[in-house]
């Protein structure tokens, strides 16, 4: 990609506002009420409602479902510049992400990295076009931190693998149409060293799944087993019994999602909640601890944005942003619950509503225990804790 | 406006590195100290000034750099590395910000070039309590004809002894405050010093019946309240810096210990207990580099928002460098809190560093006033 000069790139914003103004409908820039609100993509595709859908054909049209992926894949090829724009622009506005995808968020970057390009060429386009939903098949009952010790067998059949085991905590494995699995393939070996990554058609032979009942009433997440299913070999990513490495990758983009990198939803600030909800005095909130803890979420929240805008900032000169990620997840995640905590309290009975004739009554206290899970999926915050203090700070094992 | 430092700014933080690291390493700290807490030395300040660093923050128009706050926001920073002793701070951070920021030309035009070249040092006398408390300055200044009587005790001032003059705010007569530069020689004025736990040496100033001429007022009428909300911006700010640097020394120092140390044949930073508390101060420092970098921008980009970036520079600052301090103290064991090691000097200065120009619970509520809530 060619450098654009400032001109241009302060025309691209221009345009871009403009677009982002006229195609992206008012409803899509209100703030989603939970992840349920998005458009999730997938061979059954179906639509939340008229808005969802036109938001997303626009943007598809645009080809900006991945804004900065490749034309060839049917992104939208903008340079990291411009991509910064579009991404500060539908901030600046409110819009929403025209798709939630994994596919998008994790997959695609693993597959840019180590798939050839033929399994490029196969499998990135559909993800463009919205049209594959993926899932992550990682953890199993036995292995959750512990992921390298996962027992899920595939065994060397010639023209296929063939596949025995099971993964827990799959999110959306019901409604997902493939799964990125890890897999054993050597027994023998150490066992970093004996998996591998595999991409599984879930409507294959022998496999099935059963939801899991979550604290937020939701079930989101399945067990999901595999009884003698054949994958083609074309299916294996990069090389045999070297999955972890891409597994790893995968698992850095996975923490920066999670970590809230790249968001464009904009979050209403707790003072502003409580301003609503709860008593002043003198021009200042009455609850004087509550008013500090908002106060330090307050300052928290905004200077790990700055931090996340520096990170990114330092990568594009060249500094390895990788082992980051585990920062951005752990705080990122901490951050988010304590919000959530300081919602509920804010809020008071309001937000502890479970069951009303008011659909959207029922929201908050129900993200509230979803967010109990954000310090947990993607690598819990003790993991990340022991990254950050052996892979950044080296310290000895 | 992307949050990292440009080349020219890369290359000074370097040289500010390369200099202080070989002419003032914190054995000159602890030499200046155990040499009954000499403020600093006359010979590494003049270097200093020599360098450039002093004029880094001045126009062109009196033959300063006009580099910016992001740069003096580096030397800070690594003069905080090694806890450097020299009068950048008041000198130029606060009386060099006042004069600068002054609508008075006169004054201006003789002390900048002054402050720039070393040959004179300026103090700034703000505080009257035990802690930092800018709205309800009590020192008086009347007005009679052309002349104003200065009657007030200041505490705190920074490198007040020796200096050639003070910048005073006081409370006017006309309804606001006035930053005044005072002679240091004027009859009227008795000052005291202390040194507190830092090694630094602290004056407290008495002005009784002090005149002072009419030109001598930095600020127009009416404009002091700014003036001074700017200083302290900019005092906050800037002392930031010099936290940040002295935040990642002392954690520095603390992994490499955990790195050699060994108790029970294995060394500590094996320990998944001590692991993950420094795993979790990297995080918070990583927080410190960005508040930091980003208000050192708004210094220099005139930010609409300067009085919230300034706040949460301080209140992120003060609340992260307790915090590091202690842990860096605690994971040294018995060594960390003798006089031996350097470890216990960075714990001190920072306690210091905390209060002045705010501390935490001050910018924290700052900060939450400002939103409105
Ligand atoms: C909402 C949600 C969605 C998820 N979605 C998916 C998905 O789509 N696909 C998928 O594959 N997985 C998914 N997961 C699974 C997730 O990755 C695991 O739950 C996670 O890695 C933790 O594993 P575990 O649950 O087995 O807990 P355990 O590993 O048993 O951990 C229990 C506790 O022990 C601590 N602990 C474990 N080892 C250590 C250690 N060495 N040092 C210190 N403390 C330690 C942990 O931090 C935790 O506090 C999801 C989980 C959640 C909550």
């Amino acid at each position: 990609m060619e450098t654009m000069s400032k001109t241009d790139l302060e025309d691209f914003r221009l345009e871009t506002r403009k677009w982002l103004e006229e195609n992206c409908p008012a409803s899509m820039r209100t703030p989603v009420k939970d992840s349920g609100d998005f458009f999730w993509g997938g061979r059954n595709t179906s639509f939340k409602n008229e808005d969802q859908k036109i938001w997303f054909e626009k943007m598809l049209q645009k080809k900006w479902i991945v804004p900065y992926w490749d034309t060839k894949y049917g992104g939208g090829g903008l340079s990291d510049e411009e991509n910064n724009i579009l991404t500060q622009e539908m901030t600046r506005l409110g819009c929403r992400k025209p798709i939630f995808s994994f596919g998008i968020s994790m997959l695609g970057p693993a597959l840019h990295k180590f798939a050839s390009e033929e399994q490029k060429m196969r499998f990135l386009p559909e993800i463009t076009a919205g049209k594959t939903w993926w899932c992550q098949g990682y953890s199993e009952p036995n292995a959750g931190s512990d992921l390298a010790g996962l027992q899920t067998k595939a065994e060397d059949k010639g023209d296929h693998y063939l596949i025995n085991g099971s993964k827990v905590w799959t999110s959306y494995a019901d409604k997902a149409d493939w799964i990125f699995c890890l897999v054993r393939t050597d027994f023998d070996a150490p066992k970093h060293n004996g998996i591998s990554f595999l991409l599984i058609d879930m409507t294959s032979e022998g496999v099935s799944t059963r939801p899991i009942k979550l604290i937020s009433g939701k079930s989101p997440f399945c067990e999901t087993f595999f009884d003698n299913v054949k994958v083609p070999k074309e299916n294996l990513i990069g090389t045999l019994n070297d999955g972890w490495t891409i597994a790893k990758y995968l698992l850095t983009h996975e923490r920066q999602m999670i970590g809230g990198v790249g968001e464009t939803d904009v979050r209403r600030e707790l003072h502003e909640i409580a301003k609503e909800n709860l008593a002043f005095r003198d021009g200042v909130l009455a609850d004087p601890v509550l008013r500090t803890e908002i106060a330090v979420q307050g300052m928290n929240d905004s200077i790990f944005e700055m931090t996340i805008q520096r990170i990114m900032d330092e990568a594009k000169t060249g500094v390895n942003a990788g082992a980051l990620s585990s920062f951005f997840k752990y705080y990122g995640t901490e951050q988010n619950v304590s919000r959530m905590e300081l919602l509920t309290a804010i809020t008071g009975s309001d937000g502890l509503i479970w069951e009303s004739e008011n659909e959207d009554a029922k929201v908050q206290a129900r993200l509230f225990c979803r967010s109990k899970g954000n310090t947990i999926e993607g690598g819990t915050s003790e993991i990340q804790l022991g990254i950050i203090s052996k892979r950044i700070l080296n310290l000895p094992s | 406006m992307a949050l990292i430092l440009n080349e020219e700014q890369k290359m000074l933080k370097d040289s500010a590195n390369e200099f202080l690291a070989m002419n003032a390493p914190v054995e000159q700290f602890r030499t200046l100290r155990d040499n009954n807490y000499q403020a600093f030395d006359q010979d590494l300040w003049q270097e200093i000034v020599e360098m450039g660093w002093t004029a880094l923050t001045f126009p062109e128009e009196f033959n300063g750099l006009d580099f910016g706050y992001v740069g003096l926001g580096q030397v800070m920073e690594e003069m905080g590395k090694r806890l450097t002793k020299a009068p950048l701070f008041s000198s130029i951070v606060l009386a060099g910000t006042a004069l600068v920021h002054s609508a008075n030309q006169g004054l201006k035009e003789r002390w900048i070039p002054a402050l720039m070249n070393g040959t004179k040092r300026l103090a700034f006398a703000q505080d009257e309590k035990s802690y930092f408390d800018p709205n309800n300055t009590a020192t008086t200044a009347t007005k009679t004809g052309n002349e104003y009587t200065l009657n007030g005790c200041k505490k705190m001032v920074i490198d007040g002894a020796g200096a050639d003059g003070f910048i005073v705010v006081a409370k006017t007569d006309e309804g606001d405050l006035g930053l005044f530069l005072v002679d240091a020689e004027s009859e009227g004025i008795t000052m005291t010093t202390e040194v507190l736990l830092d090694a630094g040496t602290y004056a407290q100033i008495d002005f009784n019946a002090v005149k002072i001429d009419a030109s001598q007022r930095l600020n127009d009428v009416g404009n002091g309240n700014a003036l001074l909300n700017h200083i302290n911006n900019t005092a906050a700010i800037c002392l930031s810096a010099e936290m940040l640097g002295m935040i990642t020394e002392a954690f520095g120092q603390t992994v490499a210990y955990l790195q050699e140390r060994q108790q029970f044949g294995k060394r500590i930073g094996t320990y998944q207990a001590l692991q993950h508390r420094a795993a979790k101060l990297f995080c918070e420092i990583e927080l410190c580099k960005s508040v930091v970098i980003k208000a050192l921008q708004g210094l220099d980009n005139k930010a609409e928002n300067i009085d919230q970036l300034a706040s949460l520079a301080k209140a992120k600052l003060g609340d992260t460098i307790k915090l590091v301090t202690n842990e860096a103290m605690q994971m040294h064991g018995g060594i960390g809190v003798t006089d031996d090691v350097n470890i216990g000097f960075y714990f001190k200065r920072a306690r210091v560093a905390q209060r002045l120009f705010g501390d935490y619970n001050y910018h924290l509520d700052r900060y939450a006033r400002l939103k409105a809530y």
